[in-house]
């Protein structure tokens, strides 16, 4: 119970980043990191695609086209065509905004829970501390992509559903990290200050707290992503996500199956786009972390 | 310690109990009737009667309160009696017995092949911080964490069996069987514990008694073999309940891929059918065995480390 920041591999920052005089400089060595700046650039591209996606020059990827089944990369088609004649290039590039879309929804959906929970319980104590962080510790007891199965299953197949079901589970770890940065936090100076000068304790959270603890949660944000885009691809996969004719890496690699010993970079593809993806986001997320984390970034020299 | 183990002890039935209400509520909130799900497996495509639904509400016990629910299914939980499958009418709990075995052995096989990478890798890694060999290893541990293990999966099968026909595809019961899902299951575990090693190892090398042992002259391999890694070695330790909760989690994915008649591939088929009794049976059983997992690691680690005997840590 004690190994949740071990579970996403998070080093916690101690202190919070506060604004520092030298600001731009350090949003340089950001890029100076091959390793970040390499993530940048998949994350920036990834975007790119799945945001002019719909208004591209691309082929229909829902478009079929039966006497085109399982053709080989061509002009025509740049990385042939699927089991239904469709373009798979075209089915890639819109299956990023899918992709995207759905880890975007889910991470705000989990942290807007795990930041609420995590910050009233960390400023408060007491009972409702205690209550929360048992229900948190409960929750922690079930395997989260077990769980995120399981309410999909309920709720029904369905990309909606899916990302419901694991923006629904995946606040739990988070939200005891956030807590304990509240905790320390609302010891601060800066706190009793803001009290003594009659702020309420609404304002004092909204107002003082919550923008001194963004540092920790964009690195933790950050280094979810790609998590979350492999858990959502994952239950698709299984059938309990995007549904046909919906382009979306999980349910392409899915669709391929059958046709494994033929075409075997029908399957291929999408697993790399999976895998380019959450690389991007992981080394970001890395780069974020040291960047918004002076005491990682000391042991890392 | 024996009053620790107590107090952890006592809170077990209240965490059980959090545990099954948590299984029974994510399933009483789903939307649909169960009794027209049940009616719709026994025969596809009818519309089932009115009259048919309400008498099988009545034989599911549906028509009950919702509370009064619980208390039954929670009591005959308890009992062993984890209801019958919708579809199959196969008693759940026979099931889970039944499909335990294949997932044990394949998460054991799993986490032994990446134990046995992860922790000379991370060592290596520590050892040689900065040089080639760490750098080569936290490329193979950033591999590891990116790459879904669904598409490694099918990487190994069209490789392995497909190309080259070293290995069978799918299936369960021999050795060979065992080789392709054991390899795509450790993946992920690997890179994660190559990554825990590596940092605690790094860590308890810039510990104060470590440069006590190497000012006394003791060689680098005695210095890290007997006086390090004992101590790296347990943040990995207490990191097993979350690495068996990853380890059953990609279950679910590989053991579908690979046919493998394991946990996994029962909850997908419940999933996907809403077979409601197997999915809260299953759900509920995963909890209890990583509680119990979690409660087992803590205990280790307080006899492994004097240390944690002293401090108060928090249940």
């Amino acid at each position: 119970m004690t190994m949740t920041a071990e579970r996403i591999g998070v080093r916690l920052p101690r202190r919070p980043a506060i604004a520092e005089p030298r600001r731009r400089g350090r949003w340089h060595a950001l890029l100076r990191e091959p390793g970040t700046a390499l993530g940048l650039i998949l994350v920036a591209s990834l975007l790119l695609a799945g945001l002019v996606a719909p208004w591209s020059p691309l082929a229909d990827p829902t478009e079929i086209n039966l006497p085109d089944r399982l053709l080989s990369p061509s002009p025509e088609h740049l990385l042939g065509t699927d089991h239904l004649g469709r373009d798979t290039f075209s089915r890639l590039v819109h299956g990023a905004r899918a992709t995207l879309l759905a880890a975007a929804a889910t991470l705000v959906l989990s942290m807007t829970i795990a930041v609420t929970v995590g910050l009233l319980s960390g400023y408060y104590g007491g009972w409702p501390d205690t209550a929360l962080m048992w229900v948190v510790d409960l929750l922690l007891a079930f395997p989260s992509l077990i769980l995120a199965l399981a309410v999909a299953g309920a709720l029904g197949p369905g990309l909606l559903n899916v990302l419901l079901a694991v923006g629904a589970v995946w606040w739990v770890g988070h939200a005891r990290i956030i807590r304990g940065i509240t905790l320390g936090e609302r010891e601060m100076a800066y706190v009793t200050a803001a009290r003594a000068s009659g702020a309420s304790d609404r304002r004092i959270i909204l107002r003082h707290i919550a923008p001194n603890i963004l540092g920790p949660i964009v690195v933790l944000a950050s280094l979810d992503i790609g998590w979350i885009i492999l858990g959502i691809a994952g239950l698709s996969f299984l059938g309990l996500g995007a549904q046909p004719p919906t382009p979306e890496w999980g349910a392409m690699l899915s669709d391929a199956r059958p046709h494994l010993q033929t075409a075997p970079h029908l399957i291929l593809l999408p697993g790399a786009a999976i895998f380019v993806a959450v690389l991007g986001f992981n080394l970001l997320g890395d780069g974020l972390r040291d960047l918004l984390d002076p005491r990682i970034r000391r042991l890392a020299r | 310690m024996g009053a620790y183990v107590v107090r952890r002890l006592a809170t077990l039935p209240l965490l059980l109990l959090g545990i099954s209400a948590v299984s029974f509520a994510l399933l009483s909130v789903a939307p649909g009737d169960p009794a027209e799900i049940v009616l719709h497996q026994r025969n596809p495509g009818q519309m089932p009667s009115p009259a048919a639904v309400t008498a099988m509400r009545a034989e599911l016990g549906l028509d009950a309160p919702l509370p009064a629910q619980y208390v039954r299914w929670m009591s005959r939980a308890l009992a062993g009696d984890m209801g019958r499958s919708y579809v199959t009418e196969q008693p759940v709990a026979a099931q889970l017995a039944r499909r335990t075995v294949p997932t044990v052995v394949l998460t054991a096989a799993a986490l032994g092949l990446a134990l046995l990478l992860a922790v000379p890798m991370g060592i290596l890694s520590a050892r040689r911080r900065g040089g080639a060999g760490d750098a080569l290893v936290r490329l193979a541990a950033l591999v590891g964490s990116a790459a879904p293990s669904y598409a490694l999966a099918f990487g190994l099968i069209i490789l392995f069996a497909v190309k080259l026909s070293w290995l069978p595809a799918v299936g369960y019961g021999s050795a060979a069987q065992m080789v392709l899902p054991a390899i795509a299951l450790s993946l992920a575990p690997m890179a994660q514990l190559t990554r825990l090693i590596r940092a605690s190892v790094l860590d308890v090398l810039g510990q104060d008694y470590i440069r006590t042992a190497r000012a006394k002259g003791l060689s680098e391999q005695m210095v890290v073999m007997k006086h390090a890694l004992r101590n790296a070695l347990l943040p990995a330790i207490g990191a097993t309940g979350v690495i068996l909760a990853h380890l059953l989690g990609g279950a679910v994915i590989i053991e579908t891929i690979f046919t493998w008649p394991g946990l996994g591939q029962l909850i997908v088929g419940a999933a996907l059918t809403r077979d409601y009794p197997v999915v809260q049976g299953f759900v509920t059983y995963l909890a209890v065995i990583v509680l119990l997992a979690n409660l087992a690691t803590d205990i280790a680690l307080r006899v492994a480390d004097p240390r944690l005997r002293y401090e108060r840590v928090g249940v």
